[in-house]
């Protein structure tokens, strides 16, 4: 099975996916949730009488409150996302609605000041750069023993920018298309899809380690060829493992939110998995034949 | 294959049999043998659900003093303890209130429903302030300007607009204890104090000096009483009287008990979770983690059988141990705590993923039984420890920070992760490993591909 041989098709498909998704999120801004920049939530369950979300939003204009929007969800609730509510407000907009329409259940009631989001956006990105640097120099030190160390650790970082890269350009269409925010747990689901592109690259590559030492006589790709064949069957069980038991967890969670959520792991463990083998890998022997030099000349010869 | 086999079954029993007695009790006692009514040890293990999977309050305070100013470390440790107090005056159970960063505090109320209730009750400054009135009497009730700044020992500058500004000769802080009290002669409710001895010096100081003189006790500014200042009271006790009927003195004594917040509190988050949306996502996570677990440990033990059977046993007790760790620590379960368990759960199998291919590559190599078993494990070390050691790097560094600036969803995230990671390693490297060893002896294979799976 020759997989590297294929590798341009395999960069090919994955910037397929990602250069559109980043154009349409750059271009849109990033759908941000209250949960980064800041803005209040409230979920609500009218006992009997139901308004349309217009009435709910004049409830809230006449209170004067900006950013108003309402939607339905399958449950019969409102969700309805405006500004930063104090309490204060947030009383006199359940009065208001009370008076209206009824008895009403507060679901779910989340506020959050703008300062928050922006500090914990930032510690989080820098928190996940700390460790990528500490994981590539991790790498180097346990790949030592081999010739270039320090690329494997740089290439499982790269299959992992892939990988986040992924999930941004899947949230990108999922904001275009079903109306997904980024959101507290969407960082979660990064972080997981991080930890997991780490191990699922590093035991690629481990086996590449392994048989340097065996096959000194094989040339680079064909090597790196053989170790991902090896881990082949490896990848695909675990893969089945962890995304099978995630795929139920999303089929019974059903949530909105976390239908998001799930959706975001699915196609985030999945690049991992693809990544390692596809994306990391192939860097490897990239980089190995420095092909970029013959990138452009390809060309003008062709 | 493995040495000392009998030993190894033995431990993994003493860790399942500890584990098991963890995970079906809600308090784990050891009684005193000598001692019918004492306990020689007791601990609550009661299983800790995040807001997000039970219902309830979130709120997340924050220092309300310009960015420049410092706020210390005692002072958010005192805060804390001042909230939880008040807060657990309330009557609500289980609260958890933590400091969360430099100056911040998380305060989460599981089935709280009366948020505001809670909020009154927190953000209630409760300052308590002795002021010196000189000759002039407030009437009680009135609103007085001090010239108290939070933080700050100096006196405040006069304003120029010609208001009167009134000197704070000392604040609630310095009371070292409170209680309420019936004067046994007039009848009446006041309540009693007890200073520090800092403070006892400072009121005994004034005292002395300004016999005659009015002191006015200031509760947020307003007044309780204006009492004339008779004798010196060097004692460092006292009494405020006022009109109070036991219940309002009650609820003085308490704000006063627990002080005035050393920092002042906003509110900058809060979270209602109501207890359908709580109720539900727990119901339906342990129904898909039970689901999943079950397609798991059919599809192993079909695809990798005598072995994959051994891994479904181990992945069990990984279950049994990692929980009964999580209620031994007191960790909190979140939607992202369990996320973590998930992502560990699937590096355990992977361990095991990885070995049995391993195993498998080795007998067609032409190994014997006995000598793949061994290359199995010592051959996918590597990868497991390498992997694993990337895995427990990136949660450290996501709980260091997850810490720093509370954002308690990496911090879970963070802590079953790496809980997760390292008894995954102990599953797959001791308890698999010796069971398989066991399944062997015992069924000493002959043809053993179709055992394995080949």
């Amino acid at each position: 099975m020759n997989i590297l041989g294929k590798r341009y098709y395999f960069f090919a498909l994955s910037l397929l996916i990602i250069v559109p998704g980043l154009i349409l999120l750059f271009s849109s801004g990033l759908p941000l949730s209250i949960d980064f920049k800041g803005g209040t939530l409230l979920e609500v369950k009218f006992d009997n009488q139901s308004p349309t979300p217009s009435d709910i939003i004049a409830a809230y204009d006449e209170a004067n409150i900006k950013d108003t929007q309402v939607q339905s969800s399958s449950t019969g609730s409102f969700v309805i996302r405006s500004e930063f509510l104090t309490n204060e407000n947030r009383d006199i907009i359940l009065t208001a609605l009370r008076n209206s329409y009824g008895n009403l259940e507060v679901v779910r009631f989340d506020s959050v000041g703008p300062s928050i989001g922006e500090q914990v956006t930032s510690r989080a990105s820098l928190a996940v750069a700390v460790s990528s640097l500490l994981v590539v120099l991790f790498i180097a030190w346990s790949f030592r023993g081999i010739q270039n160390a320090f690329r494997y650790g740089i290439c499982a970082i790269l299959a992992m920018i892939h990988d986040v890269a992924i999930i941004f350009a899947i949230t990108a269409y999922g904001a275009k298309f079903l109306g997904w925010e980024i959101d507290a747990l969407f960082l979660t689901a990064l972080l997981t899809v991080i930890g997991f592109s780490m191990q699922d690259t590093i035991v690629v590559f481990d086996r590449i380690r392994e048989n340097t030492n065996i096959y000194r006589r094989l040339d680079f790709e064909n090597l790196v060829n053989h170790s991902i064949v090896q881990t082949l069957q490896r990848s695909i069980n675990t893969q089945l493992m962890t995304v099978e038991f995630l795929l139920l967890a999303l089929i019974m969670f059903g949530g909105v939110t976390l239908q998001e959520f799930a959706s975001i792991l699915l196609i985030g463990l999945l690049s991992g998995t693809y990544s390692s083998i596809f994306i990391a890998a192939p860097i490897l022997v990239l980089w190995e034949n420095r092909e970029w030099k013959h990138w452009f000349k390809r060309k003008a010869t062709a | 294959m493995i040495r000392n086999l009998t030993n190894r079954i033995l431990v993994i029993a003493l860790v399942l049999i500890v584990a098991l007695w963890i995970d079906l009790n809600d308090k784990i006692t050891i009684p005193n043998p000598f001692d019918q009514n004492t306990n020689l040890f007791e601990r609550n293990v009661k299983p800790r659900l995040g807001l997000d999977l039970q219902g309830g309050l979130q709120v997340l305070l924050e220092a309300d003093l310009p960015e420049s100013a410092q706020v210390t470390r005692d002072s958010m440790e005192t805060a804390r303890a001042i909230v939880e107090n008040r807060t657990n005056a309330l009557g609500v159970s289980e609260n958890v209130i933590q400091v969360a960063g430099d100056r911040r505090i998380v305060g989460e109320f599981p089935g709280a429903e009366d948020a505001d209730a809670i909020l009154d009750i927190i953000q209630q400054t409760g300052l308590l302030e002795f002021v010196d009135m000189g000759d002039f009497t407030p009437e009680e009730g009135s609103i007085l300007q001090t010239d108290y700044l939070p933080g700050s020992t100096e006196p405040a500058a006069q304003p120029s607009d010609g208001s009167t500004v009134f000197h704070t000769v000392m604040t609630g802080k310095d009371l070292s204890s409170v209680n309420v009290g019936q004067d046994p002669n007039t009848g009446e409710i006041g309540i009693n104090f007890v200073l520090s001895s800092e403070g006892a010096q400072v009121f005994g100081a004034y005292t002395s000096a300004n016999i005659g003189k009015t002191l006015a006790i200031v509760l947020d500014k307003v007044v309780i009483s204006a009492p004339r200042i008779n004798d010196a009271i060097t004692s460092g006790q006292g009494t405020i009287s006022g009109n109070f009927t036991n219940a309002t003195a009650n609820a003085l004594a308490v704000q006063l008990r627990y002080g005035s917040l050393p920092i002042p509190l906003k509110v900058v988050e809060t979270r209602i979770i109501g207890p359908t949306l709580g109720e539900d996502s727990l119901q339906k996570s342990l129904l898909a983690g039970t689901v999943g677990l079950v397609i798991v440990v059919l599809f192993m033990g079909t695809y990798y059988r005598l072995p994959g059977i051994a891994a479904d046993v181990s992945i069990l007790l990984y279950a049994a141990i990692l929980f009964a760790v999580f209620k031994w620590i007191g960790v909190t379960l979140t939607l992202p705590g369990i996320a973590g368990i998930m992502l560990s759960t699937g590096s355990a199998l992977d361990a095991n993923i990885l070995i049995f291919e391993r195993l498998k590559e080795e007998l067609r190599a032409g190994r014997t039984l006995r000598q793949a078993f061994d290359q199995a494990w010592s051959r996918a070390w590597p990868s497991i420890r390498d992997s694993n050691i990337a895995a427990l790097i990136t949660a450290g560094i996501l709980f260091w920070f997850g810490s720093t600036f509370g954002a308690t969803i990496v911090k879970g995230f963070s802590l079953t992760l790496a809980l997760g990671v390292l008894i995954s390693l102990f599953s797959s490297l001791y308890i698999t490993h010796a069971l398989l060893a066991l399944a062997f002896d015992i069924f000493k294979p002959k043809n053993y591909e179709r055992w394995i799976g080949i």
